[in-house]
């Protein structure tokens, strides 16, 4: 079977692959691009442990093939910090020790940053709501959303 | 399994038709890749439909209909400024689907061609009147959305068919529709019940009326009797009872461990009350 030829930018670099077309995003982006950030939890779009963002919207990557991905802007988790400099949410996420095992931190992360550029100012329950697709099975999520609500409040006064 | 992302429907179509084995049209994948991936169902051809032209434009036509293309997703449809004041049942009831992340993939199209009878927007769009433009080997044909699905996971488009276009109708005036789904939590859910009403309005007195329920029955169905409850009414208490009743009659649902039938059975008429009281209130031009 041919393998498909894909040329897509992850968190602004221009990258190329091969790939099957039974392959999802989450599979290139782990095993082909070595982006091990974006996780495998469910596999069927339901826990968003694979969230990233394409084109400026948020989709789960094991729900997208990666053939799909040809053209195609994306951001993962590893693009959030600049260089050592961690993004906001992220050292909030530290701070408030919004995580135990960690392995949908980096989905909520995505998530949680992509809902702040959409709305800056986002109440508790549109937060929760626009979370709703991240399953946590350590935290309970109330750290979470304080931690994002905390983000917000916090980018809006730099702003 | 081959891969192909043809550059308009009729190629779509021709690549479909002389297929053999499972054939799958992609748009959003949230049902087709979760199939996939569990080996439910492994296509070997898959059609990829997103690079063909105006798939993901929403088009207000001269006439006030709607067209909408077939990847146009539910988070498309949320963030549209105008369509949710024509169709806010229709939009509702697509965002009612997954979670943020599904909504950025999901479309209307595949949630009719997967043709699970819990469908949130079919109802929607069959109360709404809505018809899918069908691309197949002989020329498109319009179908009503509630001839498309057969059977849990069946639809009447045969080989070489594809869905091309979702058209709805002109909104006009006086009208409102609404969509209510029960779930046993308040999010990311597939509907126990889902109900959707559309009615127009003359005065105090509906003069048209469409109710269609959803998870109640093999397929998604469009209720005459629940319509004709209404129309030439103000939905008053005695109306109310009648579209309640209608709903109860028309169900034929599943036992399953997310409700029983006689849960389902009560509760359709539960929501198709609550719906119609929405839907009335909008065609008022009140907020609901």
């Amino acid at each position: 079977m041919s393998k498909f030829h894909v040329t897509t930018q992850v968190n602004g670099d221009e990258v190329e692959f091969l790939c099957d077309p039974r392959e999802t995003l989450l599979d290139c982006l782990r095993d082909k691009l070595n982006l091990t950030g974006a996780k495998e939890g469910c596999g069927t779009g339901d826990c968003g442990a694979c969230s990233v963002s394409v084109d400026g919207r948020l989709v789960c990557s094991c729900l997208m093939l990666g053939v799909e991905a040809e053209g195609k802007t994306i951001e993962t988790v590893e693009g959030l910090a600049d260089g050592e400099v961690l993004h906001p949410l992220q050292q909030k996420f530290i701070e408030r020790a919004a995580l135990q095992c960690g392995i949908c931190t980096p989905g909520i992360l995505v998530a949680a940053k992509a809902l702040l550029e959409k709305n800056p100012d986002p109440t508790e329950e549109e937060t929760r709501y626009w979370l709703a697709g991240n399953l946590c099975r350590c935290t309970g999520y109330d750290k979470i959303i304080r931690a994002v609500m905390e983000t917000a409040a916090e980018m809006r006064e730099a702003s | 399994m081959d891969y192909h992302s043809p550059a308009n429907f009729a190629e779509a179509s021709a690549l479909a038709s002389k297929a053999t084995g499972i054939t799958r049209f992609l748009a959003g994948g949230t049902d087709v890749l979760v199939q996939l991936r569990s080996e439910l169902v492994t296509p070997d051809t898959l059609i990829d439909i997103k690079k063909i032209d105006g798939v993901r434009d929403i088009t207000r036509n001269a006439d006030g209909s709607w067209t909408l293309g077939v990847a146009v997703t539910g988070a498309e449809m949320s963030e549209h400024p105008d369509l949710g004041n024509d169709w806010p049942g229709l939009v509702e009831a697509m965002d009612l689907i997954g979670s943020t992340q599904v909504q950025g993939r999901a479309t209307l199209t595949g949630n009719l061609c997967n043709g699970s009878p819990a469908a949130d927007s079919v109802p929607a769009m069959i109360a709404a009147g809505a018809t899918v433009t069908v691309t197949g080997p002989k020329g498109d044909r319009e179908v009503a959305v509630e001839d498309i699905p057969t059977g849990p996971g069946k639809t009447a488009l045969t080989k070489g068919e594809v869905v091309s276009a979702v058209n709805i109708p002109s909104r006009g005036e006086s009208g409102g529709d609404a969509y209510l789904r029960f779930i046993p939590r308040t999010e990311m859910d597939i509907a126990v019940v889902g109900v959707g009403v559309n009615l127009r309005l003359e005065g105090d007195e509906i003069t048209e009326a469409r109710v269609s329920l959803g998870a109640v029955a093999p397929t998604v169905l469009l209720v005459e009797d629940c319509a004709n409850a209404i129309i030439g009414t103000s939905l008053d208490g005695e109306a109310l009872e009648a579209l309640a009743a209608g709903a109860t009659a028309a169900c034929n649902p599943i036992d399953d461990k997310r409700g029983t039938i006689e849960f389902r059975t009560e509760v359709a008429g539960v929501l198709a009350k609550r719906a119609a009281k929405i839907a009335y209130a909008r065609a008022k031009g009140e907020q609901a």
